[in-house]
């Protein structure tokens, strides 16, 4: 009977245990993130913080981000969120992640010393994390996260396999980068490789081309629902992955290809062009140290409106606003975010510091991504975002006019098919 | 009423064995049933994951039902079972079979046909994306099987293998079947082992042929096995996942999709965590059906 008693008590303290929050210890500060190739500077950064101030930050790991997201979920859900975290997620769930109480508003911080903080930081990268007036999610307007590096997409070209095919420079619009890819494909280089098998990067190549050809204003038109998708210019837009696919430029198997795949494909030779993110230069460094590439924005179809590439924040962290150490996470957070950690982020990892007065510490590379920070936006800081049912469709439509499954048209017409029927639902 | 001293001792020994099951209880209602109530309370919800749930009774389930998408995935999701069990259980057995007899090096063989499994299905995925690779570099194919294929002066064959939709689904399956066959052969491997060589025996006395021992001694002992094999194929196939998205990413169109990644799409892309339960509820009970289904056929197979 003993013995049974004694189970059970343990089995209620384990319980109980599993459900309460983590013990509160004032000189210790938990962060939980998702990158890999950032996990050991963080680590390091986090050491040096400690023999500074004598607060011990533990930094842990939960890699791939798409599990680091459910992880934050079910955190939340739970009650357990550490005193810093990051969301991936889209903005309606960082604003759901305000308004459960969950993320601290910063802006008093950013605010003092007369923006110190703010002034030595992105503009773009803080937009990320800023919440306008008068925004669609009801958020009390502020800046609720701090970013730790930007980035940005462009396309990257290998000036070997350029040279090779006589190809003096980099393309500066479309129809030279067409004109590129048949020189390539006549030496026998497949032209573009990009891992549009995860979606995402096809997106956005079409975002940057649909700024191009109608404008930010006519795509928010569009999101809301007052534009079709099959209007001319959405076509065109579509048309793109079209003309891409008949003039052979794309890589065979791009529709299915990761990216992991398609960083290995451009760094080892096997295409000229890619579209990536600035973290790229880390993974291609470790993965063919003598790569010789440059950066390009990608090329123009028309000069009807800029061409916006996809930038701004990189990694973002917020502070728990339920953590009792919630003023020592941004002090810390503020300490990452100050010129020498930031320095030491980008040379460790290669990716482009949030901090403007490091970036005189960057790699040469790294300047050329840093220049088109300028002329980057991204769906965080757009006024409003398109329903992901339709996010999927449109990226689906791209696939199948990849393989030759369906027009743009009637791509066009899947996807406002889609766009109906949710916007149905929503009057409902 | 006062208790006699017998009556106390049998309600202390009762008590005693209640408290003896009372941990597994607690954590088969923690871990299991509870979260089965929870899955189906919220599939009756809006939720976008965090924030409040918004009641909207069974109009997720009703959405369901017209969603042709995730019919159509479970219909892929057939086909992959379906090769399995063909294809997969057959390979399995024919091997089984061989390994049963008296052959040479069978203990090499039964290692090597057990590797696949215990792979991990990322470990497959990457493998099998490296053998059907179309890419070319050099003028030579990247991948293994264009390359053999090329090499092999069946050039007009070589092809964009996970590209095409007339063939990304059944390379998928036949990558699930070469992982899966070695449990199959493990399980079919045992159950012959354990068929009383007397009944072999009797079948040559009276005159069998092969084919007839077959069919008359082998396949009704081997039943049981069969059964639990078939299930077991079936609720592994019908819910493969890694092995999709570490050969084709987020799918090829929506050629590739099966309910698990619907079920996940539902959840991370698009964060309707109550049509996501609603999938998970209808996709539970379909294989529950299944699997009863399969019971019944079997246990009609036996009386016969």
């Amino acid at each position: 009977m003993q013995i049974v008693t004694v189970f059970c008590c343990c089995l209620g303290l384990l319980l109980s245990a599993g459900c309460s929050s983590r013990p509160h210890d004032p000189n210790k500060i938990l962060l939980w993130h998702w990158m890999t190739d950032r996990d050991e500077t963080l680590k390091k950064l986090a050491g040096q913080y400690q023999k500074e101030t004598g607060i011990e930050v533990t930094i842990e790991l939960f890699a791939p981000s798409d599990a680091y997201s459910q992880k934050i979920i079910a955190a939340a859900q739970a009650n357990v969120l550490p005193d810093i975290y990051g969301i991936l997620d889209k903005k309606s769930i960082f604003a759901d992640f305000i308004k459960a109480g969950l993320v601290a508003d910063l802006s008093a911080e950013f605010a003092v010393d007369n923006a110190a903080w703010t002034k030595v930081l992105f503009e773009k990268a803080l937009a990320v994390n800023r919440f306008e007036a008068g925004n669609i999610y009801g958020i009390k307007p502020g800046v609720y996260g701090v970013p730790i590096d930007v980035t940005n997409m462009q396309m990257l070209y290998n000036k070997k396999l350029l040279a090779r095919a006589g190809i003096q420079n980099p393309p500066r619009t479309y129809d030279e980068f067409i004109k590129s890819a048949a020189a390539l494909k006549r030496i026998g280089v497949p032209p573009f490789v990009s891992g549009w098998g995860e979606l995402w990067l096809a997106d956005c190549f079409a975002s940057n081309y649909a700024f191009n050809i109608m404008g930010e204003e006519k795509v928010m038109a569009t999101f809301r629902g007052e534009v079709p998708y099959t209007d001319p210019d959405w076509i065109k837009v579509l048309d793109i992955f079209r003309d891409l696919r008949d003039k052979g430029v794309l890589i065979d198997g791009i529709v299915t290809k990761g990216n992991k795949y398609a960083e290995q494909d451009f760094a080892l030779e096997r295409a000229a062009f890619t579209f990536n993110g600035s973290w790229c230069v880390n993974v291609y460094k470790d993965m063919n140290p003598d790569l010789d590439y440059g950066v390009m924005p990608p090329p123009p179809i028309t000069n009807a409106h800029a061409l916006k590439i996809w930038g701004g924040a990189g990694s973002s962290f917020v502070v728990n606003n339920t953590s009792s150490n919630k003023d020592k996470a941004i002090a810390f957070l503020k300490w990452l975010t100050a010129k020498d950690s930031q320095a030491v982020l980008a040379k460790q990892t290669n990716n482009l510091p949030s901090n403007r007065e490091a970036m005189a510490m960057i790699p040469p590379v790294l300047e050329a991504f840093a220049k088109g920070m300028e002329n980057s936006t991204h769906p965080t800081i757009w006024p409003l975002n398109e329903n992901p049912l339709v996010v999927e469709a449109f990226d689906k439509g791209i696939q199948a006019i990849i393989i030759g499954e369906k027009t743009p048209q009637q791509a066009a017409a899947g996807v406002q098919q889609v766009k109906d029927r949710e916007t149905a639902k929503q009057k409902k | 009423m006062p208790r006699t001293p017998k009556q106390a001792a049998i309600l202390k020994n009762n008590l005693q064995n209640f408290l003896f099951v009372l941990p597994a209880f607690a954590i088969f209602t923690t871990f299991y049933i509870y979260p089965f109530f929870e899955m189906f309370n919220l599939s009756l919800h809006e939720w976008k994951g965090i924030g409040p749930k918004t009641f909207v009774g069974l109009a997720n389930f009703q959405e369901l039902m017209g969603d042709g998408i995730w019919w159509s995935s479970m219909g892929h999701a057939a086909y992959i079972t379906l090769i399995a069990l063909t294809f997969q259980n057959a390979l399995a057995f024919a091997l089984a079979l061989a390994c049963d007899r008296e052959i040479r090096m069978k203990r090499f063989y039964r290692v090597i046909f057990f590797i696949p499994p215990v792979l991990s299905e990322v470990v497959v995925g990457i493998l099998w994306n490296w053998i059907l690779d179309p890419g070319i570099q050099n003028g030579q194919h990247i991948g293994l099987l264009n390359h053999f294929l090329y090499m092999s002066g069946l050039p007009q064959l070589v092809h964009n293998w996970l590209g095409d939709p007339k063939t990304a689904l059944t390379c998928i399956a036949i990558v699930h079947s070469w992982k899966g066959f070695g449990w199959g052969f493990i399980m079919l491997l045992a159950g012959l082992q354990t068929i009383d060589k007397q009944l072999y025996e009797a079948a040559k006395v009276d005159g069998a042929s092969s084919w007839r021992t077959f069919i008359n001694v082998t396949i009704p002992m081997m039943l049981p096995v069969i059964l639990v094999v078939v299930i077991l194929t079936i609720l592994g196939s019908m819910q493969v996942f890694v092995l999709i998205i570490s050969m084709v990413g987020k799918g090829l169109v929506f050629h590739t999709e099966v309910p698990v990644t619907r079920i996940l799409a539902s959840m991370s892309g698009t964060n309707r965590f109550g049509y996501a339960c609603a999938q998970a509820v209808v996709f539970g009970a379909i294989l529950v059906a299944v699997s009863f289904a399969v019971k019944k056929l079997s246990d009609k197979a036996k009386q016969a």
